[in-house]
């Protein structure tokens, strides 16, 4: 009896142990790596699981352990950034992660590549709300990472009050603690809702009255902030900034005076993709990677370390994400679901007239008065300096030449 | 004759490759960005576009004259100082200069940001004593200190060349003939050592004005100067030929400046200008 005891417990370890061991899905699909294969891959800050600690991986490493190639990592702050890095062709990646908007605009520039999704072993599990998304009608071009809303994180020691609407990102009682998303898109579309405009307007009396309401609100910011926000919130330098709902639980767990709303007036909603760029090397190899990122085992330490909500259903079913699933603000149920729109690709005339609004925003405010005032003191000592060693000159030269006279 | 010059060719050249690479040719795509459109026509568009940008082109300048003119103060004095003490002090206090620069810019910002922001350590000090909190970041202050903070090495250096090497034998001499200290300091060590402030005038105006990194940590992104906006056209606008224009335009100002700093500097004093 005890044999048998003895040997059921050793088959036990023994499967848990293969089990442990096969931890990807179709290993044999990263098979066949050449020898010193690289991969580069294009993606945002902050936006991988990069550490083994708390039970997770870095996505990297075992990436490489498991294929051979190497993988180059590089993180851009915006889609903007990302652009004008691809657009100008001054670096090639194999792989890179815009958001809906910015893909819609790359196709439109043929500036990414057609690759075959739905071949990838573990495409299966994006979920269906996912697939045949507007910007990619055919799941010809990229594969869903996350997906996100955009809403208001505040300070509860310093925000008292509960706040419902973007307006207070105009109360002067916060003035100094107001920080704004920097980048373009992020930054009109809160005047937009506010004023009751579309993400998507391409009116120019809308838009100029979106700059207007930046405008007026540069005085009491703190600051524009991208990546930074992470310093700013959790330290209490800040109280309160429009950013991504995933971001504000990563923040939570290291300020818990942290508060999130999705005011009433509308969010945006995202969907971050991972592409494959018209200049990649190594398409094979990009392939693998997006596949990789798909593994349920690799997605759930990704929704972990990132927190922003899955499409992948291989992690949103997985028990051990219950805590993350059930969270309403990152997958709100019907009752909690806010007003959303999602971005569009704009005209390049409106592309245009945002990129010109923007810089208005940015110069704006620089007060002048006091620099002109400075300016003239500058000039007038420098004169009165000129005349007054002009005039010492004339006089010595008098007195040396004196005796001659 | 042909063949001294033949050689001092020779040793020119490696420089001479170098500046043409780097300097030449980046000056000529420049020019040839801030002279036309996205399309690559002629169009003088954006050089007309100049006057949106007047007012924080001249923040920008103003800033740097301040931030100059803060290290020229603190820095003249020291140098003087330095150059009249024992070598082992010197050494220690060419260190004590040197070292900051062994640190990175941007660490070296970073860390003044974590020190000025209201949550920083100085506020945080003041509140264990009771003291209201100063307001220190995000202000014209602020990225002024960031300037002078990392800049004023290179006042320091260009001070104390000249200072050590000023001939002690003019100062007793002038006061052998009854100079008072001051008329020593304003007739003799003033006027020698002009070519010294015009290098070091040069050597922190200049990247002071041009800075974005400074202004955009200390200056929470709100004190803009041109250097933000210039960096925001190559990196997120994608508007090479808006920020070419810019700093084109911008690359005149500091000659002009340079320009009427030599001639306040070379006015009295006939000796060599060091720029």
């Amino acid at each position: 009896m005890k044999k048998v005891i003895f040997a059921l417990v050793c088959s036990f370890i023994v499967c848990a142990c293969v089990l442990n061991c096969s931890a990807y899905e179709h290993e044999e699909y990263y098979k066949g790596a050449k020898k010193g294969e690289v991969l580069n891959v294009f993606n945002w800050g902050e936006y991988i699981s990069d550490s083994y600690e708390d039970g997770m991986l870095d996505v990297n490493k075992e990436f490489e352990k498991l294929t051979g190639i190497k993988v180059n990592y590089v993180t851009f702050e915006s889609n903007e950034d990302m652009y004008a890095k691809i657009k100008n062709g001054g670096a090639s990646y194999d792989i890179i992660v815009p958001s809906d908007y910015m893909i819609e605009r790359m196709i439109d520039e043929n500036l990414l590549q057609k690759f075959d999704v739905k071949s990838l072993p573990n495409y299966h599990y994006i979920d269906e709300k996912y697939r045949g998304m507007y910007f990619d009608e055919n799941d010809e071009y990229c594969v869903p990472y996350n997906v996100g809303m955009v809403g208001l994180i505040y300070n509860t020691k310093v925000v008292t009050e509960t706040p419902d609407s973007w307006k207070i990102m105009w109360d002067e009682k916060y003035a100094g603690k107001i920080l704004m998303i920097d980048n373009p898109r992020d930054a009109f579309a809160i005047p937009q809702k506010i004023l009751g405009y579309s993400f998507n307007s391409t009116d120019e009396k809308e838009l100029s009255d979106v700059a207007q309401m930046l405008i007026d609100q540069k005085p009491l910011l703190q600051g524009y902030v991208m990546d930074e926000v992470y310093n700013k919130m959790e330290s209490g330098e800040a109280a309160m900034v429009p950013y991504y709902v995933g971001d504000f639980i990563t923040m939570h767990d290291v300020n818990p005076d942290l508060a999130f709303v999705y005011p009433k007036e509308g969010v945006n909603i995202f969907v971050d993709a991972m592409c494959i760029p018209e200049c990649a090397q190594n398409v094979s190899a990009a392939m693998k990677y997006i596949n990789f990122m798909l593994d349920p085992e690799i997605g759930l330490c990704n929704a972990w370390y990132i927190g922003y909500a899955s499409p992948n259903t291989g992690v949103v079913n997985n028990p051990d994400y219950a805590d993350y699933a059930e969270n309403k603000l990152l997958y709100p149920d019907e009752d909690s679901m806010p007003d959303v729109e999602y971005f569009h690709n704009l005209p390049q005339e409106t592309l245009e007239r945002f990129a010109s609004l923007w810089n208005d925003i940015k110069v704006a405010g620089s007060s002048n008065t006091h620099i002109y005032v400075g300016f003239s003191v500058v000039g007038v000592c420098f004169a009165a300096y000129v005349v007054y060693s002009y005039i010492k000159k004339k006089k010595r030269e008098y007195w040396y030449d004196f005796p001659n006279t | 004759m042909n063949k001294t010059s033949l050689s001092k060719r020779f040793f020119a050249s490696p420089y001479m490759i170098w500046a043409a690479i780097f300097i030449i040719v980046p000056l000529i795509f420049v020019v040839y960005y801030s002279l036309t459109d996205a399309s690559g026509a002629f169009s003088l568009e954006y050089i007309k576009d100049i006057g949106r940008y007047r007012d924080i082109m001249l923040n920008s300048i103003w800033l740097g004259f301040i931030a100059t003119i803060i290290s020229l103060v603190i820095s003249y004095p020291l140098a003087y100082i330095m150059a009249r003490s024992t070598t082992n002090v010197q050494r220690t206090m060419m260190m004590l200069v040197m070292l900051p620069m062994w640190m990175n810019l941007l660490i070296r910002t970073y860390s003044l940001m974590i020190l000025l922001q209201d949550t920083g350590i100085i506020n945080t000090a003041l509140g264990f004593l009771h003291l209201p909190p100063l307001k220190m970041i995000n202000t014209d202050g602020a990225v002024v200190l960031g300037m002078v903070y990392n800049y004023i090495p290179y006042m320091i250096l260009p001070l104390y060349s000249i200072m050590a090497k000023l001939d002690h034998g003019l100062i007793e001499a002038a006061e052998d003939l009854g100079a008072n200290k001051l008329s020593v300091l304003s007739k003799i060590i003033l006027p020698l050592s002009l070519p010294g402030i015009a290098s070091g005038f040069t050597m922190v105006f200049v990247p002071s004005v041009s800075t974005f990194y400074i202004s955009k940590k200390l200056g929470g992104n709100t004190v803009s100067l041109i250097g933000d906006i210039i960096e925001m056209q190559f990196k997120s606008s994608n508007n090479y030929n808006l920020g070419a224009a810019l700093s084109l335009v911008l690359m005149v100002m500091i000659i002009i400046c340079m320009a009427v700093m030599n001639r306040f500097t070379s006015d009295e004093d006939d000796g060599g200008v060091l720029i």
